[in-house]
């Protein structure tokens, strides 16, 4: 058995957005912590994606059921509605298509929980007028260079493929605040990370 | 043991089918005897079975050694008590295939005219085995499976389980196998046919009737074979241009090199424990295996709406089976909605590489049976 890890406030608030017993895909689940959460906590049938071979092993030792694959490329096999809830956490911007990966979860679920880093963040609009360089994580950070996309660019996106916003939380030194509909130009100046509920239109 | 089997497998577990076994073909087997082992306790309801099956030149010994030629298992890494097939919470039952030649019958077993069939044997298919199988399992008083597991040849069986009986068997894991040969697997086992039948000892089949034994021709096929089984990366890693035995090459055609010295001991060491004409109708029933041709082409359709959990594994230097073939099982389950999970393990070994020491792989296995096992109550 895995051991036991803390966790993460990010993965509570998104699992408390989940149905009870929902159908869940999670693209670039990681290890599957996430998953696990909503298996334990949700009773969701839960299944996962993600590249790398190392962690969905993981993820698959601990019983759940994984696809090692490309979500860039293996999304547009599932048919249409196969899931209830599609969460991107932490991932939509290490996709090399993230619109062409958003609009396959708008089809293949009715639900999209996305979870992603803010560079609305007011520090990090500074980082780049006052001293010309991109905000954290730089290019020579391990995991690349992140997307570097605001809240309001993930709305906007998630409207153009037939999302629309049923709430905005904040996340805010590793808390997550209250979900909400309004005061987003605030929330885009403040949240280090945002965690998106889109529902097709 | 019925009186016309072969006395040297006497020591073999064997259960007669009750029913002719219609093939492929058109032609009907009578009495048809498979040779099985099995490990770990039935529960009470019977729904914690497991059936391994084999590769083309493996046999029912998986988790003990053969009693006949105390040959060790060949899955003692993965089958057995805490293992990833626990046999502490499963009965694992493997069977010797149909046309196989450890105690299922087979070319070398003997017709009803009490000779050999030799090529007298009806070519048979994957779904022929599967149907062996089935009835093998019918037999024992089994309703259902828990578990098809399989790798390579076994692998195309876990395939052919699910789309033959989707309502016998609850989970299947096809592992570094295929839905259909490829044109360089048809072209591999072709070489390896025609080195046997070149074999002046094979007697146009007739070997075992003659006295003989087509040992070098069967040698050769498994020589051509082996080198498809083990990757580039592990031979250069094992041998590279090592001499064998020798300072300088010899200029001759002696074994100079290790490479060479290898699969001249892979070969021989095969043909005292492989019938020849075995080794032509198996490797035969894995050229006509295609899945999709039984819907026109699209393997999703032969699996849509399937109640069956998959597992499927690949291995990332394995060009047997590579991890492409095994994406495409996994890309035509994920359309047909099936739950399906995939992993494709790094490792250098190549083919071979599902019999050996892979950890990740070993414990994505237990956990996918063991959820499994959660869901079916066991």
């Amino acid at each position: 058995m895995v051991e036991q890890r803390t966790v993460r406030p990010d993965h509570e608030a998104i699992a408390r957005r989940v149905r009870q017993g929902a159908r869940v895909l999670d693209v670039g689940c990681g290890d599957g912590a996430l998953l696990d959460l909503l298996k334990s906590t949700r009773s969701v049938d839960a299944r996962g994606l993600e590249l790398s071979s190392e962690t969905a092993g993981i993820a698959m030792a601990r019983g759940l059921s994984v696809i090692q694959g490309d979500a860039d490329s293996d999304l547009e096999l599932f048919p249409d509605d196969s899931f209830e809830v599609a969460i991107l956490s932490q991932a939509v911007q290490q996709m090399r298509r993230p619109a062409r990966v958003l609009g396959e979860l708008a089809r293949i679920a009715p639900e999209v929980i996305v979870s992603f880093r803010n560079y609305g963040l007011w520090s990090r609009r500074l980082t780049l007028i006052r001293h010309g360089r991109m905000p954290a994580p730089g290019l020579a950070h391990e995991d690349g260079v992140l997307l570097p996309v605001t809240a309001l660019d993930m709305i906007e996106l998630a409207g153009r493929l037939g999302l629309a916003c049923v709430a905005v939380a904040p996340v805010r030194g590793g808390e997550v605040g209250a979900f909400r509909n309004k005061g987003l130009k605030r929330l885009n100046w403040g949240a280090d990370e945002v965690i998106l509920h889109l529902r097709r239109m | 043991m019925p009186d016309n089997a072969p006395p040297q497998t006497s020591a073999l577990r064997v259960l007669t089918l009750p029913e002719p076994l219609k093939l492929d073909c058109g032609e009907t087997l009578d009495h048809v005897e498979i040779a099985y082992e099995s490990w770990g306790e039935p529960n009470a309801n019977r729904s914690n079975v497991i059936l391994i099956c084999h590769a083309l030149t493996g046999d029912q010994f998986a988790a003990s050694p053969n009693p006949l030629t105390g040959r060790p298992a060949w899955w003692p890494r993965v089958i057995g008590p805490g293992l990833a097939i626990d046999t502490d919470r499963y009965h694992v039952i493997a069977t010797n295939v149909l046309g196989g030649c450890m105690g299922t019958t087979g070319p070398a077993s003997n017709a009803p005219d009490g000779k050999p069939y030799g090529t007298r044997f009806p070519v048979i298919t994957i779904g022929d085995m599967v149907r062996a199988q089935r009835a093998f399992i019918a037999a024992l008083g089994i309703d259902s499976l828990f578990s098809v597991i399989g790798g390579s040849m076994g692998g195309m069986q876990a395939l052919e389980w699910a789309a033959q009986a989707p309502g016998q068997v609850f989970t299947s894991v096809p592992i570094a196998t295929s839905a259909r040969h490829s044109a360089q697997n048809i072209a591999f086992y072709e070489v390896g046919r025609q080195a046997i039948m070149a074999d002046p000892d094979w007697c146009e089949g007739n070997y075992l009737a003659q006295g003989k034994r087509p040992s070098r021709g069967l040698a050769i096929a498994r020589m051509a074979a082996h080198i498809t089984y083990v990757s580039e990366g592990a031979l250069k890693r094992k041998f590279d241009r090592g001499l064998q035995d020798r300072e300088k090459t010899s200029f001759s055609f002696d074994a100079d090199f290790q490479v060479e010295s290898y699969l001249r001991y892979q070969g021989h060491s095969f043909v005292d424990r492989f019938d020849a004409n075995s080794y032509l109708y198996v490797t035969r029933a894995m050229d006509y295996f295609d899945l999709s041709s039984r819907s026109e082409g699209r393997l999703a359709d032969v699996f849509r709406d399937t109640p069956v959990r998959f597992c499927v594994f690949s291995f990332s230097s394995d060009w047997h089976y590579p991890p492409e073939a095994n994406r495409e099982i996994t890309r035509a389950l994920i359309a047909a909605g099936a739950e399906v999970s995939y992993l494709d393990i790094q490792s250098d070994k190549g083919h071979d590489a599902f019999l050996l020491k892979e950890p990740i792989y070993e414990r994505a296995l237990a956990g996918f049976l063991s959820s499994s096992a959660e869901l079916r109550g066991i």
